[in-house]
């Protein structure tokens, strides 16, 4: 198994080389076209701010690679919003794979969402093993407006797209490298699709 | 639904475990890697790691140990003490570390927390605060509560916030190591004055006190040490109680 993690210098990607390494796989860093063109598996990272994030894409022409991508593709956390239409961080116009907008939570409730939240109507084999109202660890101001697109669902706020699958394409908006044993599940989905 | 979180404390010193009672005496409470996967798999939410070593070699200690921990546990973990710059985050956070916490250093230079949260986004900056209620005034303390500054602690939170913090951790010097519970009524009106979470540190010494905390001082979090070290507390049954008092939390 070839799994590579992209590299964009968008924040710490430790994590998640180490879940996977807990499971015994070595994931491989890397922001070379024909590395991550040939990889079985994806992993697109990212934790920061979404308009850097995405002029770091455009840089190194990962913003065309990417979408092009025909093997299984996993978007966590920014990589996840990124990989929609547009965002209100930095009015941000995204990869377009997901057709969904990312908005802001309001102070109406306390920003960031930060702990454990329950993820429910899960509809992807990327959740097979996991139950109804599994708590997964999420850090995140911003979110997936509700879609068809969405295989999970969490609340904060309102309910928001917590997990999303176009084609090859998933995307979740929790950490599953932090999400405990039913996070490391989600991986080992992820893996064996 | 967002859920409560329980967050054991470990304050490492020279790569070990050592709880300090009343910011002084110390107990050496184990090898940190070993209690993080313990506490990971009793159903903690967090770990806090404060480093209070005082050279650079206990500190390059330190940096294994979080790489050691990141390595061997699948929950979060913050990381403080001593942090002064931004060659410390990022050596921290490449290391594992998902969050560090700030805290005299951003007192000395409150611009530290803008630089942070600019470069590495609000959601890993925590800023604790010392503080201790003196005349009924709440007055910030620097170098882990032995100094006292003319800050208020409502006015230095709201100035965190305003700065890019993305979560406070909030240490009541009163109630700190006397196991007579969290100060509830100073926490609740940081929760309410702010929107960001507030973790609550200081006075576990119950069960009950982690719900008053909860309920009474709407903290969006707890952190403790000896009561989880010493087994005192155990975080099943803790968080089974806290269910049964109606408060959310992940079992």
């Amino acid at each position: 198994m070839n799994i590579i993690i992209i590299d964009y210098g968008a924040g710490n990607i430790k994590s998640i080389q180490f879940a996977f390494k807990r499971l015994g796989i070595t994931a491989v860093l890397s922001n070379d076209p024909d590395e991550i063109l040939n990889a079985d598996k994806v992993i697109f990272p990212g934790v920061g701010e979404a308009s850097n994030a995405m002029e770091k894409l455009k840089e190194t022409g990962l913003d065309v690679l990417i979408p092009n991508l025909k093997q299984p593709v996993l978007g966590i956390c920014l990589g996840m919003q990124l990989l929609c239409k547009h965002t209100e961080e930095g009015n941000t116009r995204g990869l377009g794979i997901f057709d969904v907008d990312i908005k802001r939570f309001t102070n109406a409730v306390k920003v960031p969402q930060m702990g454990w939240n329950t993820i429910v109507n899960l509809k992807s084999e990327l959740f097979s093993g996991i139950k109804e109202n599994e708590h997964m660890y999420l850090v995140h101001s911003y979110y997936a407006e509700q879609c068809t697109e969405a295989i999970a669902t969490t609340n904060y706020q309102t309910n928001y797209a917590s997990a999303l699958q176009h084609e090859n394409f998933y995307g979740v908006q929790f950490h599953p490298e932090k999400s405990s044993t039913a996070g490391a599940q989600i991986l080992q989905n992820f893996i064996n699709l | 639904m967002l859920t409560k979180r329980i967050i054991p404390c470990l304050d490492i010193k020279n790569g070990r475990t050592v709880k300090g009672v009343n910011f002084v005496d110390l107990i050496d409470a184990g090898d940190p890697v070993e209690l993080a996967r313990k506490y990971a798999l009793a159903g903690a939410d967090e770990l806090v790691f404060l480093d209070i070593s005082a050279t650079l070699e206990q500190r390059k200690t330190t940096l294994d140990m979080v790489l050691h921990v990141a390595e061997q546990v699948n929950i979060p973990f913050t990381v403080g003490g001593g942090i002064t710059s931004i060659a410390d985050v990022d050596a921290l956070l490449k290391c594992g570390a998902d969050k560090v916490s700030v805290n005299s250093s951003a007192i000395k230079r409150p611009e530290l927390i803008d630089e942070l949260s600019n470069k590495f986004g609000s959601q890993c900056i925590v800023v604790a605060i010392d503080a201790k209620c003196v005349n009924d005034q709440w007055m910030v303390h620097l170098a882990g509560g032995t100094i006292p500054t003319d800050k208020n602690l409502f006015d230095w939170a709201k100035e965190v916030e305003k700065r890019g913090a993305g979560e406070i951790l909030f240490t009541s010097m009163n109630n700190d190591g006397t196991k007579n519970g969290f100060a509830n009524e100073a926490l609740a009106k940081l929760s309410e004055t702010l929107n960001i979470p507030i973790i609550a540190s200081g006075g576990a010494g119950s069960i009950q006190h982690f719900v008053d905390t909860f309920t009474l001082g709407k903290a969006d979090a707890a952190l403790a040490a000896s009561v989880f070290h010493f087994g005192e507390i155990p975080i099943s049954e803790l968080k089974k109680e806290l269910n049964n008092n109606n408060i959310e939390v992940r079992l």
